[in-house]
């Protein structure tokens, strides 16, 4: 078995108030390169506050998490912001493009704020990762003339720019028609099984969850 | 600054070109009156001054003293506690004691030149009309140097009182309101009883009415004569080739002559102050619009930073720093800072040109006035400097909100 690249140790996330509300409790879950991993679970059963915690966009209340065996627990914001631009990929059930970007702008968007590569070279990136989702002809349009599975696939291209070993996709098809919903599943499958990427996707769509490698269900906040 | 930050910035502000123009507007009317009205302001205030360096001695010594003189018993015990009161001065002669030694003495500094002045209050009678007057008796050698009436004189000169010992120089409203003519003859009444007649040889117009009313000049000699006052003189006038030291010259004059010395800056203290607290106010008044612009600008990119919680979201998201996404919204209010200068500057000059072409009649001037308008490069930075940072610090607000925006609050319900 290889080493995780993401693993989360026991982790549970309650909600302060009046009345706590309990997110997630005592999940333990690793992901590991080149695997495909289907979260699902019925609504409300914390399939996306498992994602966020999963992608150091939120804070586990108790428990741990690793990121290529750095524990994340206790960093700094500017720390899991970096570790995010460098090694996770973002896809939402809504596309989320920058409204006034085209779709190469969108993509450069993370590359760029890594600075990295030059300017020309983040360019022909861009270019070439909507080349290969099919959308070489669409690269200069701002997201209000793209259709929904178009949108996506940028989103896609965008969660790819930084190259990432992990992409954490939540509820990737849920707005998107049956064919559309096909391609886009198809691309995340090729990412895990061709390109050796970890994909974690939050899914309440039992055909989109078959594909999977390994299925984890969800249910009032634990692995059932 | 991160191309990126500016980037998304000028995106942002592009993509509601309508609102941003508005905001823009604001900033750049702020620029533009802050400029033109502190030039107006420092034009009028400059224009003030100098009519008043040029047109009144710059020290004017008169026959006072500043201070009550010592008695002998308080210069021989200095430190005992003695109360002097009621001292009667001696009776003498008014006028300043000696005064061709302290014309002796004050030829003696750089820069300076002098003039000494008999002045007194006088009737003049004319065709059945009385009116008081002030007549000024000169040296007509000396007066040009210390004084502008030369400037003034519409007809006849002031050195025509050399060859016309009994002439007279007029302002035109006293001519107007007596109907008086050049060449003929005046009746003056002095406080003493005396009546001397002149003949009118010149005529001067400085465009006050009340100056030009009331203020005639004759020659020293006949006005020692007429007031009594033989070898007198009430007034020494001085002019300076610096008239900005005329503080300190004054107070040298007065330690060593006695005679009370007062510069065109002490004269004018009430007035200097009100020029203050006028500026103050003009500045409070011009910089409570680019304030306001501020708030307009502060509008916007609330508005903004509402709009665009989910691609706040999104980009911290992607590995957006907390500080990249206040810089994006702090780039927002200086753009706008830096656009409104850029258009606001010009605008104001163009006002500013368009002001020094208009010209009207005032209240108390006889001719008409151009609007005075002065500037200099420190209120273009003034005005630069105000704007941007007001408009930054307006972007300041918000902008700390976006940066503080968690995006899996935004996330959760962003679908």
């Amino acid at each position: 078995m290889t080493t995780a690249l993401l693993r989360a140790d026991h982790i549970s996330r309650k909600l302060p108030g009046d009345v706590p509300v309990t997110l997630i409790e005592d999940v333990s879950i690793d992901v590991h390169p080149g695997e495909f991993l289907a979260i699902t679970g019925p609504s409300g059963s914390g399939k996306s506050s498992l994602l966020y915690l999963l992608g150091l966009l939120d804070r586990p209340t108790t428990g741990h998490v690793w990121l290529n065996s750095t524990e994340t627990t206790d960093c700094a914001e500017d720390r899991l912001a970096d570790l995010r631009l460098t090694h996770l990929g973002f896809v939402f059930q809504s596309h989320f493009l920058l409204p006034e970007f085209t779709a190469a702008e969108n993509v450069m968007l993370p590359m760029q704020r890594l600075g990295k590569l030059s300017q020309s070279e983040i360019g022909t990136r861009a270019v070439q990762l909507l080349s290969d989702l099919g959308l070489h002809d669409q690269v200069h349009k701002l997201p209000r003339q793209l259709s929904g599975g178009q949108s996506q696939r940028v989103a896609i291209a965008r969660a790819l720019a930084n190259d990432p070993h992990i992409i954490l996709a939540d509820e990737p098809t849920g707005n998107l028609d049956t064919k559309s919903s096909g391609i886009v599943q198809d691309i995340l499958r090729s990412l895990s099984h061709q390109q050796g990427r970890a994909v974690v996707a939050v899914t309440h769509d039992p055909a989109f969850a078959q594909k999977a490698d390994r299925l984890v269900t969800i249910v009032d906040g634990k692995i059932a | 600054m991160n191309p990126l930050v500016i980037s998304i910035a000028v995106k942002h502000l592009l993509a509601r070109k309508r609102q941003s123009v508005v905001s823009l507007f604001g900033i750049v009317l702020g620029v533009a009156f802050f400029l033109t009205i502190s030039s107006l302001m420092l034009g009028s205030e400059n224009d003030f001054i100098r009519r008043l360096v040029d047109n009144t001695p710059h020290i004017n010594i008169s026959d006072e003293y500043r201070n009550p003189k010592q008695q002998p018993a308080e210069i021989a015990f200095p430190s005992a506690a003695l109360d002097v009161r009621s001292v009667k001065p001696e009776t003498e002669t008014r006028g300043i004691r000696g005064f061709v030694q302290i014309l002796d003495y004050l030829h003696t500094i750089d820069g300076l030149k002098a003039s000494p002045v008999l002045a007194g209050q006088a009737l003049v009678s004319f065709a059945g009309k009385d009116v008081g007057i002030s007549l000024n008796g000169v040296v007509p050698e000396e007066l040009n140097t210390v004084s502008t009436l030369h400037n003034y004189m519409t007809v006849g000169s002031i050195e025509d009182l050399i060859a016309n010992p009994d002439g007279i120089i007029i302002g035109t409203e006293l001519a107007r309101v007596m109907s008086l003519r050049v060449g003929e003859n005046l009746n003056v009444a002095a406080t003493t009883g005396q009546i001397h007649t002149f003949k009118i040889i010149g005529l001067f117009h400085t465009g006050r009415a009340s100056y030009d009313e009331e203020q005639t000049f004759v020659t020293l000699k006949r006005v020692q004569a007429l007031l009594d006052r033989p070898n007198r003189v009430n007034t020494i006038i001085i002019k300076l080739n610096d008239a900005y030291q005329a503080r300190d010259v004054a107070a040298q004059i007065e330690a060593h002559v006695g005679y009370k010395s007062v510069s065109w800056q002490e004269a004018s203290e009430d007035i200097m102050s009100t020029l203050m607290i006028r500026n103050i106010i003009m500045y409070s008044v011009v910089s409570a619009v680019l304030v306001v612009a501020a708030f307009g600008i502060y509008n916007i990119i609330s508005t903004v930073v509402m709009e665009k919680q989910r691609d706040i979201a999104i980009l911290k998201s992607m590995g957006f720093h907390a500080r990249d996404i206040e810089w994006i919204f702090v780039t927002q209010g200086c753009v706008l800072g830096i656009a409104g200068c850029a258009v606001g500057l010009p605008l104001g000059m163009a006002m500013m040109r368009a002001f020094m072409g208009l010209s009207f009649r005032v209240p108390g001037s006889s001719d008409p006035i151009s609007i005075p308008m002065d500037w200099s490069w420190y209120q273009f930075v003034i005005a630069s400097a105000f704007a941007f940072a007001a408009a930054t610090l307006a972007a300041l607000l918000p902008a700390r909100k976006a940066a503080h925006v968690q995006p899996v609050d935004i996330l959760r319900g962003g679908t």
